[in-house]
């Protein structure tokens, strides 16, 4: 490709870059920012992945190797059976699920509520769920996880349920925040159009509204998986014996008693679906994680 | 229905249509609506009760009250006079300034200028953008222990130590080491990191109008002062945004110290706030000393945030 179509101007004008040493230099500078990035941020990843095909012997070499002598599963096989895998997979895939559906109903309905129905004082729950984003997590850890054990008024305790990491989960308000913004660009013809068929608020919600919802529910279904698989303070606590682990609470618990390698190996199996996800659904990430942002 | 053809987009959003066209909406109808209005809500104030407010109440009733096999008493300001009196209380505090100070100038300045440079780039955009935010998505912990065993490996063998030794640089013990801890864990956790932050200033360089730096090219000005008078202030906003967002995140770092350094570190190079209030409400069982020790917490982002808050409202 030699001639670049000429996009929107930013710093560098389009003629700087095309005439007299422009060229050289661009393509000089864009080689070694390729080559950079790609050491510094797949490099890890390929350390990660091949270390654990070596063997204790090989990884404790100096120099390092840059590609295993003999590549061997053994240590992948190790981490799937010592630390059963399978089982932390499966309670992460399970719960990040219920998260998910948790989410997409209780916070829908709140953001539908708070943006078209707009009962008294909505404003003032809005103002409350937000003022949630300014509390650093690490500060209501303790009360949090007092809360979990001891249910207010019912007194159950959700330690080792789903319930601990799905309710939770429902009090998000940035997603809430997301969800209401778009729900407010509905234009409100439709949904006069909807009261004068005769439709109900939640046949409106359902046959209106969520329909052309489409993008934004899709960003705020990644978040919401994302944020339970990254999770790991909050699962230790409440999630804390060995059939509830989350797998990331489950390689930490075997770290001390397993070889490095086996544990690496468990680490790269724990990072292969949300590798996955996001490279099938890049496109959304990004753009929802820049529509929170920049909008003044 | 023409309108219906036409689907909105978050980016005009727009107040609702003229009152003139609403349905009549006799004094009944708006019981039913906020009847209506808070059945849809219910669910997630109830989640948010439990798990939000709740919590932010008891846990400035608890920093004031002390629970002894059952019985729970007050005991005014005992709790943080314990806290206090903790030989890790200001290592923890001087370790997360530190940690909150080099993050500032790593993971804050760092991200600018990539996202910076990746604008300017007219190929492989895409790619790049893929490849910053890639580690954003891996389970911390995931990452962590690659950090731990390979990156920071104190021996030859680690992969930082033979890029250092390959260079004829001297290596390091890292996280073993009580003056590297928090500088290795900066590094980690920009790495981590960093992609969200590139991503929403690439996002925000793109909104600058074009005009702006043909005008200034005009004027004479050469590329450093395009970027000190047109992309800076055109980003102002957004910049400062983020200055605050990274110290609420650097003031949490809690799972850095945890598998890096296996909790406080060597002689507590490593500990931190977050660390203390974990190590305080989980292991020394002493739950109201950890509740203490986050409203401190919350006091002290709350100074910060009150002093970001003069400071911006000055320079308008």
């Amino acid at each position: 490709m030699t001639t670049r179509e000429q996009g929107p101007r930013t710093l560098l004008s389009h003629t700087q870059l095309t005439r007299g040493k422009g060229p050289a230099v661009y393509w000089t500078l864009l080689i070694a920012i390729v080559v950079i990035f790609t050491l510094a941020f797949i490099g890890p990843l390929y350390w990660m992945v091949t270390s654990a095909l070596k063997t204790g012997q090989e990884v404790a070499q100096t120099p390092p190797t840059l590609f295993p002598a003999n590549p061997d599963p053994q240590n992948y096989i190790d981490a799937w059976n010592n630390l059963t895998l399978g089982k932390l997979l499966f309670n992460t895939i399970y719960y990040a699920g219920g998260a998910l559906l948790f989410q997409l109903v209780l916070d829908t309905a709140a953001a539908y509520a708070l943006s078209k129905l707009r009962p008294i004082f909505g404003n003032v729950v809005l103002g409350a769920m937000l003022a949630t984003l300014m509390i650093p997590a690490m500060v209501l850890i303790v009360p949090q996880y007092l809360t979990a054990i001891d249910l207010p008024i019912l007194h159950i305790s959700l330690l080792d349920s789903p319930f601990a990491i799905w309710l939770p989960a429902v009090a998000n308000a940035f997603n809430i925040f997301l969800l209401k913004r778009f729900f407010d660009s509905v234009p409100q013809d439709l949904i006069y159009a909807g009261i004068v068929d005769g439709a109900g608020p939640l046949r409106i919600l359902w046959s209106i509204i969520l329909p052309i919802s489409r993008p934004i529910l899709g960003v705020v279904s990644i978040f919401a998986v994302t944020a339970v698989w990254k999770d790991f303070l909050w699962p230790k606590l409440v999630e804390p014996s060995p059939e509830t682990r989350t797998i990331s609470v489950g390689i930490y618990a075997f770290a001390g008693g397993t070889p490095q390698n086996v544990v690496i190996a468990a680490a790269v199996i724990a990072a292969i679906p949300t590798v996955i996800f996001f490279l099938i659904f890049q496109r959304s990430i990004m753009a929802g994680l820049t529509t929170g942002a920049v909008k003044e | 229905m023409p309108s219906a053809t036409v689907a909105p987009s978050p980016v005009h959003a727009s107040r609702p249509a003229a009152p003139a066209r609403r349905p009549r909406k006799a004094g009944g109808q708006k019981i039913t609506n906020n009847v209506t209005g808070y059945a849809f809500l219910i669910g997630a104030i109830i989640c948010f009760a439990l798990f939000s407010w709740y919590p932010m109440v008891r846990g400035f009733i608890m920093s004031f009250q002390r629970t002894r096999r059952g019985v729970t008493t007050w005991v005014g300001w005992d709790n943080y006079e314990r806290i206090l009196q903790d030989p890790s209380f200001w290592t923890a505090w001087k370790n997360t300034a530190y940690f909150t100070v080099l993050a500032l100038v790593l993971g804050y300045a760092v991200p600018f200028v990539v996202a910076i440079i990746f604008n300017e780039l007219r190929h492989a955009r895409g790619y790049l953008r893929v490849l910053v935010y890639l580690p954003v998505m891996l389970p911390p912990a995931s990452a962590l222990f690659l950090y731990k065993y390979y990156a920071y490996d104190p021996s030859d063998a680690g992969l930082f130590n033979a890029v250092l030794k390959f260079l004829h640089l001297p290596t390091s013990q890292w996280m073993q080491s009580t003056s590297m801890a928090v500088p290795a864990m900066v590094l980690a956790s920009t790495w981590m990191n960093m992609g969200g932050a590139v991503l929403i200033y690439l996002a925000a360089l793109q909104n600058i109008p074009g005009s702006l730096y043909e005008a200034a090219e005009l004027d004479g000005a050469g590329l450093f002062k395009r970027i000190r008078h047109v992309t800076i202030p055109q980003t102002k906003l957004i910049l400062s945004l983020m200055a605050m967002l990274q110290v609420v995140a650097t003031m949490q770092l809690f799972i850095e110290p945890l598998i890096l350094a296996n909790g406080a570190g060597t002689q507590d190079s490593a500990t931190s706030v977050a660390y203390l209030i974990y190590q305080h409400g989980f292991f020394q069982n002493d739950l109201n000393g950890a509740a203490a020790l986050g409203v401190i917490m919350l006091v002290v982002l709350g100074g910060f945030s009150a002093a970001y808050l003069r400071l911006s409202a000055k320079q308008e």
